[in-house]
């Protein structure tokens, strides 16, 4: 079974960080991600950029985009894409597509900092 | 974390909020500031045996409110703190805040402690130096390092700029919109003054005083949170986050300028660029430009240029063409002549730049582009001379021995071909 991990915390605290303290915690990250890549377990993983550059497109008709992070709780997390695009219209079309073949709900268009792709295969 | 390291991150992240809240209830930035270091106190003491609370700004706030208010009670200083177990009912009122905060006061409490900062009645220096000390939370010690200045005059200029906050009348009031969005402007503009200050530093300092460029973005960021749907905060967040992309590339190992076109590309950071970048896509599609996008937008088209000669420079003339109108200023026709330069050659940016003789007759920059056209054009005399003038303007070691280098190359240049100079 593969299993997301999903990661939460207080963007505010993360963000006041020193850069010292930042590269120290990704170390540490590093060796988990090292010990699970080398059993071949590890799938990927991203760091997400700050929700100040994230966009929600409301899956209603028209669509409708709205500038910041995904912000409603009746509403859960059910997947995600990560899909490779030009510029935030681009990403916005696709995501107009998907939300057209599935209409209801929204999606939140993050942009990715850092990508391991991992090696997990099903 | 080791011991605690996070008990500090906390504090500072929580700080804007707090102090904040906590100048809405006592309506005296002393106040709200003594509030605040009584509730960190308490933190220090409480935090590490009981755990962090889950909402730390709530907790410092009603911890920072009621010791104030006992503070107000109280008429001789000094007293003992009251026993911990008088704010052992934190609780409920944690979450009766809590739900408070969700509300628009959050915004506005910070917009205000933000807006007090840059008080029209505080000079430029003193409003960077109050919102690093109260906003921010940096030490006056840190402070004056990144100024550049002893503690005894940072602090004097901190208690000045804060006894003239206290003579001017800032309303408590929630702002209407259109206070409110006149509190932006403000604010944004004395965010880009502490960035500033940090990236106008020489090369000798630019370490020392990277801090305040750094603590620019994050109050930048913070804005934008409060404020996501401005295109002019995403535009100024991306202008900070593209600039400081360069930070490592801008200086070599003595400290002189290395100019955008010699930068090592691969030292710009990429993660910087790629946020920026992103701001900039979402402030278009609101098609409500202003300086800050447009300046954005031009550091975005040198970000985008893996190697220097792949630099829209075209696209970068007509931004500059755009933000001449919206903002008339010799420095951005200046600027805009460096494009120009590229795109028509030598001589039509000179034409456009002669002019702006008599406005920019004290202004370094001026004299350093002037000469580089001169130069360009092969009249080296004249070019020479301009340079001899920019080195008596320059504000620093760096720009002056920039200029220098341009010089030698001058006089190695007039000796091989000496019919080269002009007239």
């Amino acid at each position: 079974m593969l299993y997301a991990i999903l990661c939460y915390h207080d963007e505010d605290l993360v963000g006041s960080w020193s850069k010292e303290h930042d590269a120290e915690v990704m170390k540490k990250l590093a060796v988990v991600q090292e010990k699970l890549t080398k059993q071949g377990r590890l799938g990927p993983v991203a760091r997400l950029l700050p929700t100040t550059a994230a966009t929600t497109l409301r899956k209603e008709d028209p669509p409708l985009v709205l500038d910041g992070p995904f912000a409603e709780t009746k509403e859960q997390l059910l997947g995600f894409y990560i899909v490779d695009c030009k510029n935030l219209d681009e990403a916005l079309d696709v995501a107009k597509d998907l939300g057209a073949a599935n209409p209801g709900g929204a999606y939140e268009i993050r942009p990715v900092g850092v990508l391991n792709p991992g090696s997990v295969t099903t | 974390m080791t011991d605690t390291a996070w008990i500090d991150a906390a504090l500072t992240s929580a700080r804007p909020q707090a102090v904040g809240a906590l100048l809405r209830y006592f309506r005296n930035l002393d106040a709200a500031e003594e509030a605040y270091q009584n509730a960190c106190l308490r933190a220090l003491k409480s935090w590490p045996q009981n755990g962090p609370p889950r909402d730390a700004a709530s907790w410092l706030i009603m911890v920072g409110r009621n010791a104030g208010i006992d503070d107000v009670r109280r008429t001789r200083k000094n007293e003992a703190l009251p026993e911990d177990e008088a704010i052992s009912d934190l609780g409920d009122a944690e979450e009766e805040i809590a739900e408070r905060l969700d509300g628009s006061h959050y915004r506005d409490d910070i917009l205000r402690l933000l807006f007090i900062c840059c008080h029209p009645d505080l000079p430029a220096t003193q409003q960077i130096a109050l919102a690093l000390r109260i906003v921010s939370g940096l030490t006056v010690k840190q402070i004056a390092r990144a100024f550049l200045v002893s503690e005894a005059a940072m602090e004097q200029r901190i208690t000045r700029a804060k006894a003239r906050v206290a003579e001017a009348k800032v309303p408590f009031e929630t702002p209407g919109a259109i206070e409110r969005s006149e509190r932006l402007v403000s604010v944004a503009a004395m965010i880009y003054l502490i960035f500033n200050e940090g990236y106008s530093a020489s090369g000798d300092t630019a370490e020392i005083r990277s801090p305040l460029c750094e603590e620019a973005i994050r109050l930048s960021r913070l804005l934008l949170r409060l404020f996501q749907s401005e295109p002019e905060i995403m535009g100024l967040t991306a202008l900070l986050l593209l600039q400081h992309a360069r930070a490592d590339a801008r200086f070599d190992k003595e400290g002189a300028v290395i100019l955008l076109e010699d930068q090592d590309r691969s030292l710009w950071k990429k993660e910087l660029i790629a946020e920026g970048l992103a701001l900039i896509d979402k402030a278009m599609r609101h098609r409500r430009s202003g300086p800050y996008q447009i300046q954005a937008a031009i550091s975005a088209l040198h970000a985008r240029a893996e190697k220097p000669e792949e630099t829209d420079w075209t696209q970068i003339d007509l931004l500059y063409g755009a933000l001449e109108i919206m903002q008339p200023s010799p420095v951005v026709t200046l600027n805009r002549s460096v494009a120009v330069s590229k795109v028509r050659g030598p001589q039509a940016a000179l034409d456009m730049i002669e002019p702006l003789a008599s406005k920019l007759s004290n202004y370094f920059h001026y004299f350093g582009v002037r000469g580089a056209y001169l130069m360009q054009l092969g009249r080296n005399e004249e070019a020479r001379v301009t340079f001899d003038r920019a080195i008596a303007l320059a504000n620093t070691s760096a720009e002056a021995a920039h200029i220098r280098m341009h010089l030698d190359r001058l006089m190695r240049d007039s000796k091989a071909k000496p019919a080269k100079v002009a007239k």
